[in-house]
């Protein structure tokens, strides 16, 4: 008598140790070979782009604080390059510097992030997120010096940053960048080579270079794939033009070419970082804005490089007080849609590390 | 001497010794486990209840103690309850035969090894019946999972074990023990090694813990588990370890043989010994897929179990069962060549499947 099998259908989230957040998956299993993938978004949906809608310029830059929570920084960045492009506001020189500085700590702080999670994924009980919780506790430490938050900075204005950094803050710095890459070198030694490592993420949850380029993935999974775009060079804003860096590539587009990518970009990350250490000039790090300002009437897109891929903010002002349509381009969002072609086909192990792989941050997804 | 020479109070006296032993070293593996984690991971790990934390074990026991007990709804309560039980029993019986030291041991069967083989591999019913009556699909999913390890594992694991007993030339674990005058990890490097991998995959531990898979799902098959019947196999996966380390510190590790501290003391070190490198590697190492630990075990672990037990066979028949240091050497040649032989010959499979 043959026996008679059937799919059944798996939900893995919202609630789920490996969704990062309220992230859904709805699988329909034939054993434990995934044949169908329905993700499903929205349990943190909160409003943030009509919310926006109805408060001033100034007043919105907390809420990008709370897209993508694990790089305050960058979302702020992202939103006040838009608003100084719609309004025309010039950015002193420091301040600039200072943003890239801030920038650059916060991929590291996020890659951290992601890295362990991934790794926590694959299956190794805690020790490598804990090994990066202890580094990105420095670059909290240094976060919290210049802004007095650990997660939500609220750091940067149309204009400028809010206040100069300390004293304490650039010694504190030096030190970090001189420690980090041996910190690097350490998570390598621990788990990059490792067989098991391999055996799981090398060929699994491939991203074809086309089909990322055509579904608009943005960041480590675009790079992953093997496509060099990095909108630090294509389209430098702030002041990236005068600094040297590399922009790592994976070859296959892998879990492992995005695990790998993300690494080295620490390392390019801490190489930006000593440049704009260097190079820093003194100043004013603020130029005055009326806190109810007034764009002209017109729209603007800034976006930047976020660690999770481009983040950016379109407006539209109808020189009222408030913008009268604001847009994100949400990076997660956008890397997400080729979910289900990465998954079908796999192993319900591999689905988990494929979406740890994409490192994705819910209150980005949902927004 | 004549009172414990009595059958019932020997039987009496080493019931109560191994229920003593068994909760307290499970006690002491948690807190060994949580602590050395803790160390390996950059942390403090538990140091709040009792001195350096030794009393946080207690505090958990305590804790799932007073939980409430959920039963799934449409689960099948009869196997939901008896499924801790079931898988409790037999890890517990394993003790019977492990020799504490000359002689203390409940019983000291002429099959011991054999006895544990069979009574071990009975926990997997337990652990599929707790995922089958669970009514979820996630413990089902490691349910299945459990069996398919396990039905896999037990075959090398079987096979380097009768390496052991073809050099000692006897089952009963005493006399194992008593032939070691070299310990067997030296005479069976490779059986050791076989031996250690099985074990950690037959007690699901990293890097084969996938029917707990904590990242894909969730919790496996005690997903459903609150309260005491959680606790139960939380005790049944220390016992696991426990019974483990007592059988390879019996098997390879000469058991309580040593110089100058007592025998009891040197059996405990060793039993500790192994417990740690149980959790060094689960503190290091990722997780494999259920398939690539298949193939592991059938491409090769098995095959490397009947090489060893080949070559064994060959130089027990040669010299007897009074093997020259020499062996030693050649032993740890042999195997050093075998495993990179073999680790470059498989392939592991897997890949995506066409749907």
């Amino acid at each position: 008598m043959a026996i008679k099998t059937e799919p059944f259908v798996l939900n893995v989230g919202p609630q789920h140790p490996s969704t990062h957040g309220v992230f859904r998956m709805r699988m329909t299993l034939d054993g434990e070979v995934v044949v169908d993938m329905e993700p499903v978004f929205g349990y943190l949906h909160r409003s943030i782009e009509k919310l926006a809608e109805g408060r001033t310029y100034t007043q919105n830059i907390p809420f990008t604080d709370r897209l993508d929570y694990l790089a305050s920084m960058s979302n702020n960045l992202a939103y006040v390059l838009a608003v100084e492009k719609l309004a025309g506001v010039p950015v002193p020189e420091r301040a600039e510097y200072l943003r890239v500085i801030m920038a650059e700590l916060q991929r590291i702080a996020s890659h951290l992030i992601g890295v362990g999670a991934f790794l926590n994924d694959c299956g190794a009980f805690m020790t490598p997120i804990l090994y990066m919780m202890r580094e990105r506790e420095k670059i909290l430490d240094l976060f919290e010096m210049v802004s007095g938050q650990r997660l939500t900075y609220n750091y940067m204005r149309v204009g400028g940053v809010s206040q100069d950094i300390p004293e304490e803050f650039l010694p504190a710095l030096a030190k970090f960048v001189k420690v980090m890459p041996g910190f690097i070198d350490e998570y390598d030694q621990l788990l990059a080579e490792n067989e098991i490592v391999l055996a799981r993420a090398k060929g699994v949850g491939i991203l074809p270079k086309e089909l990322a380029i055509n579904i608009s993935a943005s960041g480590p999974v675009l790079r992953g794939s093997g496509v060099k775009w990095d909108i630090r060079k294509a389209d430098p804003y702030s002041v990236y033009d005068r600094f040297e860096f590399d922009i790592p590539t994976g070859s296959v587009g892998d879990c492992y070419d995005r695990y790998r990518v993300k690494v080295q970009e620490m390392r390019q990350s801490v190489r930006i970082i000593k440049q704009a250490m260097e190079q820093l000039p003194s100043g004013e790090v603020l130029t005055e804005v009326p806190l109810r300002m007034r764009p002209p009437e017109g729209e603007a897109y800034g976006h930047i490089e976020a660690p999770k891929g481009e983040l950016g903010f379109y407006l539209v002002s109808d020189n009222s007080e408030t913008p009268y349509r604001f847009h994100i381009r949400a990076s997660c969002l956008i890397n997400l849609t080729a979910l289900s072609d990465m998954m079908i086909g796999w192993k319900v192990a591999d689905a988990i590390i494929t979406f740890g792989s994409i490192d994705i941050c819910m209150g980005e997804v949902d927004r | 001497m004549t009172l414990f020479d009595n059958y019932w109070i020997h039987f009496a006296l080493f019931v109560v010794i191994i229920l003593a032993f068994v909760l307290t070293m499970v006690m002491g593996f948690i807190y060994i486990e949580r602590r050395g984690l803790g160390r390996l991971q950059v942390r403090l790990g538990p140091n709040r209840v009792g001195p350096f934390g030794v009393l946080q074990p207690v505090a958990d026991a305590i804790k799932v103690l007073i939980k409430e007990d959920i039963i799934p709804a449409k689960g099948d309560k009869l196997v939901f309850w008896l499924a801790p039980v079931v898988a409790f029993v037999p890890v517990l019986m394993i003790f019977a035969v492990v020799p504490f030291q000359s002689g203390a041991l409940l019983a000291d069967l002429n099959i011991g090894i054999l006895y544990i083989v069979a009574v071990s591999s009975v926990a997997a019913v337990g652990v599929f019946m707790a995922g089958w009556s669970s009514n979820n699909k996630y413990s089902l999913i490691a349910a299945m999972r459990d069996v398919a390890q396990l039905l896999s594992y037990e075959i090398p694991l079987v096979l380097s074990i009768v390496g052991v007993v073809l050099i000692a030339g006897s089952l009963s674990m005493t006399k194992i023990v008593e032939a070691q005058s070299i310990p067997f990890i030296l005479l069976q490097p490779l059986g050791f090694l076989i031996f250690f991998v099985g074990a950690l995959a037959e007690i699901n531990r990293a890097p084969f813990d996938l029917v707990e898979a904590d990242s894909e799902i969730v919790a496996g098959f005690h997903i459903e588990y609150s309260g005491m019947k959680f606790a139960m196999f939380y005790l049944v996966e220390y016992c696991e370890a426990l019974a483990m380390s007592a059988i390879i510190t019996t098997l390879f590790l000469g058991g309580w043989k040593g110089p100058l501290l007592p025998p009891f003391l040197w059996f405990l070190i060793k039993v500790v010994g192994v417990f740690f490198l149980f959790f060094w590697i689960r503190a290091t190492v990722p997780r494999l897929r259920i398939d690539q630990v298949l193939a592991f075990a059938w491409k090769c672990l098995l095959p490397l179990a009947l090489i060893n037990l080949l070559i064994t066979a060959i130089q027990v028949l040669v010299w007897g069962e009074a093997l020259p240091w020499v062996i030693v050497l050649v032993n740890l040649a042999i195997m050093a060549v075998l495993v990179v032989l073999w680790s470059k010959l498989f392939r592991l499979g897997g890949g995506r499947v066409a749907v």
